[in-house]
Order: C-alpha cells, then structure tokens, then sequence
C-alpha cells in the first residue's frame, strides 16, 4: 500500500485533515505541477480519493455534506498548497453544488454519486472569446429538437475543461440563458490552453460544442425566471470558494515570510529584525485574519439560506484576491532575486494571485456590484 | 406571521427605497431588479416561509409582481401543510 493510498483513507472532512493532506501530498508536488502545466490524473484520483471532491455532494449520494464554513476552510487549505488544485475542486464543487440545489432527482442519482468520489469530473462552462465579464453575451445557443437539445459554440478559459467527464455549459435559449449537463461522450471536444500565467496546472482548455445533441433530462434547473438564475447561484459558490483560496493564498506568503526572514540576512542582520519586513508580514497576518472572517461570515450565511450571503461573498472575494495580490507581492519583495526563481514558492503565489483578481468576477466588477448596491440601497450594514 | 405582500414588498422595498411600486408591477419587466436581486429574492422567501421551493415554481410568472409571489407562496404552504 503506497503512502498516497494510506492518507487517502483518512479522507478530508474539515480544515486539519485538509491542511495534513496538503503539507504532505500537494506542497511538494505544487512547484512542479506549476512547471509542468498540468496535474496528472493519477494524483487528481489520489485527492479524489479522501472525499473532498464530494464535500458538497449530500451523504444520501455518496458525498460528505459537508457546512459551507467547513467547505471554506477546506479550500482555504487547499489554496494555500496549490491554487491550480484548488481551482479544479472550485470549479468540481461548482457543478456538484448546482446539482445538488437545482437537479431532478434522476440527474441527482445520475450525475452525484460520480461526482462524489470523482469518478467524474466537473468544469463549469461559460466563459466565451466575447463574453468574460458580460455573461450575458455568451453566444453558444442550445435550440430544441425532437426529444431535446442541440448545443452549438466555443468555451474558452474553461478549468478543468482538459479531464472534465461532465460540462455545465451554459447556452442562449429563445426565453433566456439555460444550463445543461452535457458528459464528454455526448462528443465534446477540448483543445488546452498552455503557457498562462497563473493556476498554470489548472488544465485549462477551450470547449467545442459542435452540434452537440443532448436528451431534454439534460437541462438543469429553473430556466424560465431570471435570465441567468441558475448561473448566478453556481458563480456564487466559485467565488466563495475562490475567495477562501485566496486566503490560503495569502497564508502561504505569510509562511513563506516567516521562514525566510528567519534565516536570511542582510550583512549582519536578520531580515527578520528589519522594521520593513515586519510591516509586510504584520499586513499578512491582518489579511489573513480579516479574510477568513469575511470568508466565514459569508458561509455561515450561506448555511443560513440567509440571502445576505450574496452580497457578503461579492465582499469576500473582492478582499481576499486583493489581499492576495497585495501578499504575494510584498512576498516576492521581501525575498529579492530569490523570490524570482523557482527555488521559493513565493514567484507561484505572485502569479497565481493574480489570477485570482480576474476571474469569478475581475476586482472592478466586485467594486461596481458592492458599491451599486450600497448606492443603491443606503445599506446599514450587518453587525 | 404578518401578511407575505407586506413582507415581499418591504424586503423589495428596502432594496429599492428611491422606487415605488404597487403589488401588481410587474417589477422584472419594469426592469427594476436583475438576476442577482432574483436569486436573493428567492432566497429570501425560501428562509422567511420555511419552504424549499420546487424548480417549477421559480417561474417569471410567479414572481412577476409582489401579488404574484404571495399567491405562489400560499399555495406552497398548503402544499407543504398537506404533505406532512
């Protein structure tokens, strides 16, 4: 029995099992997934194995059910190890979570068990070449046929999208914006996209829906109400879980910090005795405190079904990918030449942070929706 | 438990404080509110009328006006009541 397979059985159910399999399984691993641009299947199984693919998946079909705080603390984890990991489990939860809200119960006992043990993989389909930001500009159509749909368009920057066995594709109907689960089988093509800059392992990919014919049990959820309820619901649960990785995020430069400024010096002096390094680390640990708060508060609304976890997780995310930003920054600083080299950690943070400040809503759509809102609705905000 | 208009329109009410509106605008139309402001309104009654409410039921239709959301509501309750 491999090491691999022995953490494996202890399974992921909460932030310290997490942060074990992650300080054992996916730091030493993280750097060279980075550089190889891709994490093989044979480890996304080995993650597969401890449950956290199905954290969100009810016990009823095979997945832990795990609270949303306990979620978030998870992939806060698994952000800190490796944030191309912890977009795969993002966009995985992504799917499995809108399942679980918006499935019949045929789709539940279809699609959930596989998720759960991650048999199947997920990717959430919906980004497009014209439509980043403006969601609502997808162009991919889904026209109704005989006994269901035929799907027609490109994806782009779809995570995951290269292992992906089921797509959430997101497409223009006659009444609105629909989402349809459609299995790799049904004949998608996927075309990887390399050489990003950050979350370089996420095995990004464009998506070709090239007259995809798929059954009318197909599509998910209410379709009929708003023109993309579905799709806001599901982009709520990527940014929470972005969000938490940010965090983690920000508590790997945090560490990263603490161990280098310990031993390097600078002539005679630990950088760690300097007043500038410790205001850089002293910015990390609010960063880090503050966030998870705001990361908490917005899963506990969550698992409150109290409404005001929208708005909190817009709130969350816009800190914590600024946070992180801002961190790995003063991170690559604070470790000169070194901390441009792949030998420390901290050049990965810098990129992969990012990222994080651009999708699941870029940083001006976070102060645009907020501020409206505020604007808006002279809001008294929560205690 | 106060009236459902009355709870549904000041919820709606407090989002909007600068818009008036009566029970039968059809405020999605109107375009008053947007998806986002959707998904919180079903949140909403979801938490205040202790219902998880049916994939069918989330139907423009159903949520075209403050009027329109109370009836819904009602019969989901009777639904609820009848199925106990």
């Amino acid at each position: 029995m491999t090491a691999g397979a022995v953490n494996a059985q202890i399974g992921v159910r909460d932030r310290d099992s997490a942060r074990a399999f992650v300080d054992e399984r996916v730091i030493p691993l993280a750097e060279k997934f980075d550089y190889d641009g891709a994490i093989p299947r044979t480890f996304v199984a080995d993650v597969a194995a401890t449950g956290v693919f199905g954290a969100v998946v009810p016990a009823a079909y095979g997945g832990s059910g795990l609270d949303m705080v306990t979620l978030g603390a998870v992939h806060e984890e698994f952000g800190r190890g490796c944030s191309s990991l912890r977009s795969l489990l993002t966009v995985h939860t992504m799917v499995a979570w809108s399942i679980s809200r918006w499935g019949t119960e045929a789709q539940r006992n279809q699609w959930l068990p596989r998720l759960a043990t991650g048999e199947a993989m997920a990717s959430f389909c919906l980004s497009e070449v014209e439509a980043g930001t403006n969601t609502s500009d997808i162009r991919s159509s889904a026209t109704r046929e005989p006994g269901g749909w035929v799907l027609r368009g490109r994806k782009k920057w779809i995570t995951g999208g290269q292992l992906a066995d089921l797509f959430l594709v997101f497409a223009k109907t006659e009444t609105g914006i629909a989402a349809f689960l459609v299995p790799r089988d049904a004949g998608v093509q996927t075309e990887p996209i390399n050489d990003v800059l950050g979350t370089r392992a996420c095995m990004l990919a464009e998506v070709v829906l090239d007259s995809i014919h798929v059954p009318a049990e197909a599509e998910l959820g209410p379709s009929s109400f708003a023109p993309a309820f579905l799709l806001t619901t599901g982009l709520d649960i990527g940014r929470y879980s972005l969000a938490c990785g940010s965090v983690g995020i920000v508590q790997a430069c945090l560490d990263a910090c603490v161990a280098y400024a310990r031993e390097r010096r600078v002539g005679d002096v630990l950088l760690s005795e300097m007043q500038l390094t410790q205001a850089k680390v002293a910015d990390m640990v609010t960063s880090v405190l503050a966030g998870r708060e705001l990361c908490r508060r917005a899963g506990r609304l969550k698992d409150d079904g109290d409404e005001a976890t929208i708005m909190a997780t817009w709130v969350a995310k816009y800190f914590a990918s600024r946070a992180a930003a801002k961190a790995a920054t003063d991170a690559v600083q604070l470790h000169g030449a070194n901390g441009c080299t792949r030998e420390y950690p901290v050049a990965r943070y810098y990129r992969d942070a990012k990222i994080m400040e651009i999708i699941e809503g870029t940083s001006e759509v976070q102060q645009i929706t907020v501020g409206r809102a505020a604007l808006q609705q002279g809001v008294r905000l929560p205690e | 438990m106060p009236d459902a208009r009355l709870i549904i329109r000041t919820f709606i009410s407090d989002r909007l404080p600068q818009v008036e509106f009566s029970d039968d605008d059809e405020i999605f139309e109107l375009g008053l509110v947007n998806s986002l402001f959707a998904v919180e309104l079903v949140m909403f009654i979801e938490r205040t009328f202790d219902l998880v409410l049916p994939n069918e039921v989330i139907t423009l239709d159903n949520f075209r006006n403050v009027a329109a959301m109370a009836e819904m509501i009602e019969l989901q309750q009777a639904q609820a009541v009848r199925s106990k």
